[in-house]
């Protein structure tokens, strides 16, 4: 099996405070990874810096062969990582279809001046963007929502439209920030379901989640993360059973109760 | 370009033919000239600020550089006026470039600052002359009438025909590109610049190149206010032009480029027709905007006729106003 992801001795600090420590592991391609820890652990910081938002302070990030620890983000999209955000990020001024479209700005080349002469080729790339974009909407269900208003849908079709969105970039890696918050039982279980049917038509997928059914029921492997640092690595069940993990899910047993220091 | 699109070119077509013939007065005329000349400008801004969410407060400065450029090769280096214009542009882009490299990083507050001093620095430029070039704060005459092919813009008709002209060109390529891959990148910027960027758009390109293009269609509408009115002085260039510009834009409606074109003709046949607007100008403007970003944020036309629409329908299904809820409530 090819690592498509190698994170090397990662750190990030914002001033004083460390997000990221001394954080390595691998993602292998065609599998499904989630990321869990508390709050503060690092997750989204970690997918900023492999999406290019942020730069690390140190370390390493390598995507197909390629360190692409200083790529800014539109260069990353073009790689082949795209990304949905834990707090939605659509754009609510367009239609449904037209989010999906924008997923397609790497992939297609039209410029200021074919778009303005309406050139041949320019007519016939919308036409396929369109048509492109239908299709990845027919694969999330939301074909029918196509001309909607994308602040108008629901919030748990609104995750959709983000997934859509990201795929429509033809990503070679798919990383999805919180894919489940906010969503009911029933519409968590449908997201599972739609990130399988992603990763068997070949792509790698790295979730950060809250939701531990959804991580369990989906993941191959799951790292777990504390303070920035990795404190567990593996398949769901030996995960599950690591004493670390359980300690910083449900707090340890203290031996000495603490008193103040003299 | 959708059929909306096609259809409201063809109206404005019409419209344009018509208004010569019902309008006796060369003066009207005249007001309607200013219009497009202001619309070339506004629609620049409109993809700059309702496209591409930026803000400047500094576009009086292109319009400047564009009326000055012009009139200056035209007057004392004997350029005829199209080379003239043509240069004008260029060096209009180049400062664009310039200026925006650096101050297109910043957002809100801040790139309304800069691009402020960017038009307030043009403006004492041209009133402190420090090249001998500008005539100082009485500006100089005699810049000579444009010609089209062979045919000399010497009357208010020719000049109304030959800007609106161009105005419709250029909005028709606007259109295009505005319902392309292109627009859909700008908008992007203006939905949230994260997401744009994770979605490949790169941003910052983007924002310079659209700033570059609204500077463009400022110095084009500069050269033309310098052959229209054969005179520049710097007091029609000051902050008062930049912020009636974006008075315009956000009357009109911010996101659309038809919007541009409204707001621009309803403030300008208002303060040409009406002296007061014209007195009291940085006042109306301030006031209106205030007044119009706390109604109707899409623009008074979108705004107006959907407040209407709300109006009408809800007298249709209840009556009037409010009487659904409380035939519920005594219900219950």
């Amino acid at each position: 099996m090819n690592n498509i992801l190698q994170v090397k001795s990662l750190r990030k600090s914002f001033g004083g405070v460390v997000a990221l420590d001394d954080l390595s592991f691998e993602v292998q391609e065609g599998q499904i990874k989630s990321i869990i820890g508390p709050n503060g652990a690092g997750k989204t910081t970690l997918f900023n810096i492999i999406g290019g938002m942020y730069r690390p302070t140190s370390g390493e990030v390598w995507f197909r062969e390629k360190n692409i620890s200083r790529v800014p983000p539109h260069v990353a999209a073009k790689r082949g990582i795209s990304r949905t955000f834990q707090n939605l990020q659509l754009f609510a001024n367009m239609t449904v279809l037209e989010n999906v479209m924008v997923g397609r700005h790497c992939r297609t080349k039209t410029g200021f001046l074919r778009s303005a002469l309406k050139l041949p080729g320019a007519v016939k790339e919308e036409k396929r963007t369109v048509a492109r974009a239908m299709d990845i909407l027919r694969f999330v269900g939301l074909e029918g929502s196509a001309h909607r208003g994308a602040a108008t849908l629901p919030f748990g079709k609104e995750r959709l439209v983000e997934i859509a969105r990201a795929l429509a970039t033809q990503p070679k890696l798919l990383l999805l920030d919180e894919p489940a918050s906010g969503l009911n039982l029933r519409e968590t279980e449908e997201v599972g379901k739609l990130i399988q049917k992603i990763r068997d038509t070949g792509k790698t997928i790295v979730v950060v989640e809250h939701d531990m059914s959804l991580v369990m029921g989906i993941s191959e492997e799951v790292l777990v993360l504390d303070h920035g640092s990795r404190i567990a690595e593996g398949p769901p069940r030996h995960v599950q059973k690591h004493p670390d993990v359980l300690k910083v899910y449900l707090g340890e047993e203290i031996p000495h109760a603490e008193s103040p220091k003299p | 370009m959708g059929k909306k699109n096609l259809l409201g070119l063809i109206a404005l077509v019409a419209v344009l033919l018509v208004i010569p013939h019902l309008l006796g007065n060369p003066y009207y005329l005249g007001v309607l000239v200013w219009c497009g000349i202001y619309s070339l400008l506004c629609m620049g801004l409109s993809l700059f600020m309702g496209y591409c969410g930026q803000i400047s407060l500094g576009h009086a400065g292109f319009c400047a550089l564009g009326a000055y450029v012009s009139g200056i090769l035209t007057t004392r280096f004997g350029f005829s006026p199209w080379p003239a214009l043509g240069v004008a542009m260029l060096a209009s882009l180049l400062v664009a470039f310039i200026v925006g490299l650096p101050t297109l990083r910043l957002k809100g507050h801040y790139l309304a600052m800069a691009t402020l001093g960017f038009g307030v620095i043009i403006y004492v430029a041209a009133e402190g002359d420090p090249f001998g070039l500008t005539g100082g704060p009485s500006g100089f005459w005699g810049i000579p009438k444009l010609s089209v092919f062979g045919v000399v813009l010497n009357s208010e008709v020719r000049w109304y025909y030959f800007v609106w002209g161009v105005v419709l060109v250029c909005m028709v390529f606007l259109l295009n590109m505005v319902n392309s891959r292109v627009g859909r990148a700008l908008r992007s910027i203006h939905g949230g610049e994260p997401a744009a960027k994770a979605m490949g758009v790169h941003t910052a390109k983007y924002k310079v190149e659209i700033f570059l293009l609204s500077a463009a269609l400022g110095s084009l509408a500069g050269s033309f206010y310098a052959h229209y009115v054969g005179f520049v002085n710097p007091p029609p260039f000051g902050l008062n032009f930049s912020i009636h510009l974006v008075t315009m834009v956000v009357v009109g409606g911010m996101t659309n480029l038809w919007g541009a074109i409204a707001g621009t003709a309803l403030l300008t046949i208002l303060t040409r027709y009406f002296r007061v607007f014209q007195e009291w100008g940085v006042f109306f403007d301030g006031f209106i905007l205030v007044i119009i970003m706390l109604i109707f944020p899409e623009g008074l036309f979108v705004g107006a006729a959907r407040k209407l629409a709300g109006i009408v329908s809800r007298r249709r299904s209840t009556g009037f106003p409010g009487r659904a809820s409380r035939q519920t409530a005594d219900g219950a």
